[in-house]
């Protein structure tokens, strides 16, 4: 389980880093986006990868640790505004400046 | 009065959420609650300072968990002072709003409570995971903030500004992860207890967690490879925005300096001190870039942008020198280049007001309405800035070139410090005869004077003699901070049994 985690982690941050340097404001929201979710996977993995633990202490020897799910609600939620207020503020680059390249204007050739 | 502790942060915030629910009141009244709270916040920092500088930690457990299990708030000298002088650098810079700025979009005050929350908390939190969130929450309010008032210009900058710090926010994430995977632990305190004690199988990890926090912080103090966005954003914002982010940059070389004084500090077994190294570089090198934009910044803002990051390199310096002398310095000169640099950003708001259409641009232009009152709070903030006698930094950067050990950090520190020092006076004051003395003929525009605008920009201005005047009790009370924050052992009592 440990290696296909840590293989869909690589490849949700390869895809976003590919996506964050094409430099289009689209691309670039999908990949933050993307980099977000394995973060978020990656936070969860730190309380260690077990199924069917109790989350009680003192029952059994091994438990599920409470304190990552918790962060990664967290972070979730916070994910969730900034996405929220990138894509907003994507939107009005486009109104404002005309181009939806990152810098605000098309690159020169 | 134990609660007085977590006031700095429920005051903004529920300022902030009431000033959101009453976004139909009339402007005065608004204006009248968000100033009242800013104000409120310097008696109360005042009194923090006064307790926390009896040199005990004061612990507010959330919820009265102890630690390590719950969220602590800390109280140290340190964190006193990091409120005091945003409260004060607030205070002014909610002053000067109310004159105008704040009508240009929705919201502004609450927005810049939410902004001080975020400050606030991110000075005392004594947690690591606590502390993202409220990067988060003062980053927020900063990108509504920074794109305030709208336009083309600011979209571009925020374009930048946003998006760098939501990879930025990913990178602590890991960073944070990796430390809770390895340590089962985020209170700071316990962090460093744990760090001290790892295993070596586990200390390149670690070390590796460090340095993501490294990049994060040093993103959000812009240091060299990363500050690329500041001039930009600072120069494009609305003054009093400019002036409240002169303390953004602090809020990351404070987190540098609590966790790698703390977590990765002298007790941190193999991995002491594990950033020195890295910074001492880096903070000459930007240091080195900040001059070089200086010289070539083509408006007032940007020349104050490139200002800001000269400063955040000579802080930098402090840090990786890690003598409690050259940490008593750094937080002299950080107290100087906040106020000044503020007050200098609200400045050049008066001087672009009174040039119309030429505005910021380092360009002759025509002549000021009060070329006198404004060229003087001019010489002097420029004066301050750029480290000449009599004021305030020149003393900071005295005591820190005094604080470089003997050898080859002092002929580097010395000869950088020094050089960028000058570029800095070559480029204040082509700027300044450029705006004062190439003007010509009558004042193109006629703008109202308005007192309270000049009393926000003067009373920032004013910390350069001040801060001189009481330099005496100030220097006692920092040297009593840095030894405070190298001396691990109190900290690491917080953990099981109280501070």
């Amino acid at each position: 389980m440990e290696a296909l985690f840590a293989v869909t982690l690589g490849v949700l941050t390869a895809c976003g880093v590919y996506l964050l340097l094409r430099a289009r404001v689209f691309p670039v929201v999908m990949g933050l986006t993307l980099i977000s979710y394995a973060v978020n996977l990656f936070l969860f993995g730190m309380g260690r990868l077990n199924s069917g633990m109790p989350a009680v202490l003192g029952k059994t020897g091994e438990y599920a640790d409470p304190v990552p799910q918790a962060l990664v609600l967290t972070a979730i939620v916070i994910g969730f505004a900034m996405t929220a207020f990138v894509v907003v503020l994507s939107l009005r680059a486009l109104g404002e400046v005309k181009s939806d390249h990152v810098d605000g204007e098309e690159p020169r050739e | 009065m134990k609660h007085a502790l977590i006031l700095p942060i429920l005051l903004p915030m529920f300022t902030g959420a009431l000033l959101l629910a009453a976004a139909r009141m009339p402007l005065g009244l608004r204006r009248g609650v968000s100033l009242g709270a800013t104000w409120l916040l310097l008696p109360l920092s005042i009194l923090l300072l006064a307790q926390a500088s009896d040199g005990q930690l004061r612990l507010y457990a959330l919820g009265g968990w102890q630690p390590p299990f719950g969220i602590v708030l800390l109280l140290d000298r340190l964190s006193a002072l990091m409120l005091l002088v945003t409260a004060v650098l607030a205070g002014f810079v909610a002053l000067y709003a109310c004159r105008g700025d704040d009508e240009r979009g929705s919201d502004f005050h609450a927005l810049l409570q939410f902004q001080l929350m975020g400050i606030n908390g991110a000075f005392l939190t004594g947690d690591l995971f606590n502390l993202f969130v409220f990067f988060e929450i003062l980053l927020i309010a900063s990108y509504c903030l920074l794109l305030h008032g709208g336009g083309a210009q600011r979209v571009r900058a925020g374009m930048h500004y946003v998006l760098l710090n939501l990879l930025g926010s990913s990178f602590f994430l890991l960073g944070v992860g990796t430390l809770y995977g390895l340590t089962g632990t985020l209170n700071m305190a316990d962090l460093a207890l744990r760090i001290g004690q790892a295993a070596p199988s586990e200390t390149p990890l670690l070390a590796a967690a460090g340095f993501l926090l490294l990049v994060v912080f040093a993103l959000k103090a812009a240091v060299l490879p990363l500050y690329f966005w500041l001039p930009r954003a600072y120069a494009s914002a609305t003054a009093p925005v400019a002036a409240l982010f002169a303390i953004m940059t602090k809020v990351g070389l404070y987190a540098i300096l609590r966790v790698f004084t703390l977590l990765y500090g002298s007790e941190a077994g193999e991995l002491a001190n594990l950033a020195r190294d890295w910074l001492w570089p880096l903070a000459l090198l930007t240091v080195i870039g900040g001059a070089l934009g200086a010289l070539g910044a083509r408006t007032l803002q940007m020349l104050l942008g490139y200002l800001m990051i000269l400063s955040v390199g000579t802080l930098l310096a402090g840090i990786a020198l890690g003598s409690p002398a050259s940490i008593a310095a750094l937080l002299y000169y950080l107290i100087h280049s906040t106020w000044i640099s503020a007050g200098l950003f609200l400045l050049a708001d008066l001087i672009a007001r009174q040039r119309g259409e030429q505005a910021g641009a380092l360009t002759a232009g025509p002549a000021l309405q009060q070329p006198l009152l404004l060229g003087g709070m001019f010489f002097v903030g420029a004066i301050a800035i750029a480290g000449l006698p009599p004021f305030s930094g020149f003393i900071g950067k005295l005591l820190l070139l005094r604080a470089a050990p003997m050898g080859y950090p002092t002929l580097l520190l010395w000869t950088v410090l020094l050089t960028g020092g000058l570029c800095a006076l070559v480029a204040l004051s082509r700027a300044g005869s450029t705006l004062f003395w190439r003007a010509s003929g009558q004042p193109s525009v006629t703008v109202e004077h308005d007192p309270l605008r000049l009393i926000a920009s003067s009373g920032l201005l004013l910390g350069a003699p001040l801060l001189v005047l009481a330099g005496g009790p100030l220097q006692a009370y920092l040297q009593a901070t840095a030894e405070q924050l190298l001396d691990l052992a109190p900290y690491l009592r917080i953990v099981g049994g109280g501070a």
